[in-house]
């Protein structure tokens, strides 16, 4: 881990806007030195916000406090906090070329033009940029200036990097191939890097942690495998994934659903709502199955087969499969979910956080 | 088909020629004036320098006082009219946008009354209201809007919020970021508008003519002295000087304009 990379406290920032819309609720946050944490949600989740609070660039409701490692910076300004910020917008200097783009931060510093120059290249040898240090901002793609920019903000030896949706603006195939590059370069340097995201693959692919938000509060904080499988409410199953929803009767450890009955794991006290996900139910023999439903359509993609099957009473599931069979419609299929893999949201109702 | 294009060509050749003639005639007319030795005998009494230098001997004060105000009010709209841009647009609200219209009244409010608001103010101040300094500030309430209206279009067309969070984010001071980073970016909307308070100001008159004292003329209001009261060929080869002095500028501008298109290109890379 790079011994310049800081822990991050937050404790109770809030921030309301002028006009007095509440972009974010009061929050207490703890993000460990090296780790990368993803906010992912909606827009207008307050998501941006909160990492302009930890950058400086925002300040919070009067009683929030911002800490790095021991410092408390709510205070300082941007300036004055030492962080490395990467803008969906790349916000490169036109002015400049490549290479004084990278360096801007050690002149800013003081640093000799020698030194500086040296570092430069290194880095810009470091992001596969070597031999555009003398181009002009504006004869790169976006992913090399995506590149710049992070190399620009990582010159500073920064204590956190804050990336805000670094790659929302790139298309589908550019933005594949720098998430890889942005999540090796973050795990080699183990710097602290605070990313903001809408795009929940880009979120599972870089997260140690994830904050899921909606409407200025934290809904889940947990791995990719927490939010995955093990959703805290309602919006964060719909938001991450595909999840299949069925109401039922519960009568001690089945659920009674249209088209049959679940098994229930045991000890669950709540009602008659449980969420799977499409690859965790199985096709099985419809004779002997528990549950049986009808197939409306299915959809063959390559390695798999996305089937939306009717159980009834208005109810339906997608069910995703690998088996090398064809799907015709109206045929009546068994399914079978393996009680562990049902996500039961005890005592509250699922839905409330829904938008 | 050929022939109704040709004819079209030729149309639309003659026409143009026409508009040029209708601009260039009189300029040409002025020009020969003013170089002519009596210009009611016409080219045949010949061509002198001798009105030029007449016009040296008479108003060379007047020139050198244009000069003197157009780059006082150059700087006074750099020092002032950069800033306002930056803060009108960091800061867009109501507010500013109603700064910013108060900024253009007098482009639009007549000079004349622009001038006799200047004197009901100051007028009082014999000694400021006999110095060139008095005519400066009335250049400059002129021009200051044309600065930052040229600034402040460049600094709209580019992220400046987001250039500004960068530099910050790198530790860049407010002092270093304003010089180092916004400055430079909106650099060809500050030479534009430098041109453009140059030019203006060299060629203003309703402002200046009511604000001058008999020890204050700029060349405008020495024009219009010469007109007035000598002969037309001084009058006129006062003119040609004038011309020597504006049409640089002219020509300084609209070279500017197209040096402008590699910013529009970084703005369609985005």
């Amino acid at each position: 881990m790079d011994d310049n990379a800081a822990s991050v406290r937050l404790s109770h920032c809030a921030k309301t806007f002028a006009d007095g819309t509440r972009a974010l609720l009061p929050l207490d946050l703890d993000i460990a030195a090296g780790e990368t944490i993803v906010f992912l949600g909606p827009s207008g989740c307050g998501k941006t916000t909160l990492l302009r609070i930890i950058a400086g660039l925002t300040e919070p409701d009067a009683g929030g406090r911002v800490f790095f490692g021991g410092d408390d910076v709510t205070a300082r300004p941007i300036e004055r906090r030492n962080v490395g910020m990467v803008f969906q917008s790349y916000a490169l200097f036109p002015n400049m070329s490549v290479i004084d783009n990278v360096a801007y931060g050690l002149r800013v510093r003081g640093i000799a033009f020698a030194e500086r120059r040296v570092h430069a290249l290194r880095l810009l040898g470091m992001m596969q940029l070597e031999g555009f240090g003398d181009r002009r901002v504006d004869q790169l793609s976006g992913g090399q200036r995506q590149r710049v920019a992070l190399a620009r903000a990582l010159a500073v030896k920064p204590r956190l990097l804050l990336l805000d949706e670094p790659l929302t603006a790139l298309d589908a195939k550019l933005r594949e191939d720098l998430r890889i590059e942005i999540d090796r370069l973050l795990r080699s340097l183990g710097v602290t890097s605070v990313y903001v995201t809408h795009d929940q693959a880009e979120a599972m692919a870089l997260g140690d942690r994830i904050a899921v938000m909606s409407h200025g509060r934290v809904e889940q904080i947990g791995t990719p495998q927490d939010i995955y499988y093990r959703p805290a409410s309602g919006f964060v199953a719909d938001f991450i994934g595909t999840m299949n929803r069925v109401t039922g009767v519960r009568e001690n450890d089945v659920l009674h659903v249209p088209g049959g009955a679940l098994a229930l794991p045991a000890g669950v006290t709540s009602a008659g709502d449980v969420m799977f996900r499409p690859e965790d139910a199985r096709i099985v023999d419809a004779r002997s199955a528990a549950l049986r439903g009808r197939i409306i359509s299915a959809f063959f993609l390559g390695n798999l087969t996305r089937i939306v099957v009717e159980l009834g009473a208005g109810q339906s599931i997608i069910i995703d499969t690998v088996l090398r069979r064809t799907f015709a419609k109206d045929e009546t299929i068994g399914i079978d979910v393996d009680p562990d893999a049902l996500v039961v949201l005890e005592g509250r109702n699922p839905s409330a956080n829904v938008v | 088909m050929t022939r109704g294009r040709s004819v079209r060509f030729v149309a639309q050749l003659l026409f143009t020629l026409g508009v040029c003639a209708f601009l260039v005639v009189p300029v040409v007319m002025s020009v020969l004036a003013g170089v002519t030795e009596n210009y009611f005998t016409g080219i045949r009494s010949g061509l002198t320098l001798r009105w030029v230098g007449q016009v040296w001997s008479l108003y060379a004060g007047t020139i050198v006082l244009s000069l003197q105000i157009a780059l006082a009010c150059l700087v006074a709209a750099l020092v002032l009219g950069v800033p306002i841009a930056y803060v009108l647009a960091r800061r867009p609200s109501r507010v500013t946008r109603l700064f910013e219209e108060m900024l253009v009244l007098p482009v639009a409010v007549p000079g004349l009354a622009t001038a006799l608001a200047l004197i009901l103010l100051y007028g009082e101040w014999r000694g400021f209201r006999a110095s060139w300094l008095f005519i400066l500030v009335g250049h400059v309430v002129f021009t200051l809007p044309f600065m930052v209206r040229s600034v402040l279009a460049v600094m709209a067309a580019i992220d400046l919020a987001a250039l500004e969070e960068a530099a910050a984010s790198l530790g860049a001071s407010f002092v270093s970021r304003f010089f180092g980073v916004i400055v430079p970016n909106a650099r060809y909307g500050i030479l534009a508008g430098a041109l453009m308070v140059v030019t203006l100001s060299i060629g203003e008159f309703n402002i200046t003519w009511m604000l001058h004292t008999p020890l204050t003329k700029t060349i405008p209001v020495g024009l219009a002295d010469s007109y007035a009261s000598m002969r037309l060929e001084i009058g006129s080869a006062y003119t040609i000087v004038f011309f020597v002095m504006i049409v640089p500028l002219l020509v300084a501008m609209q070279w500017l304009a197209r040096e402008r298109s590699p910013t529009k290109t970084t703005r369609h890379g985005r």
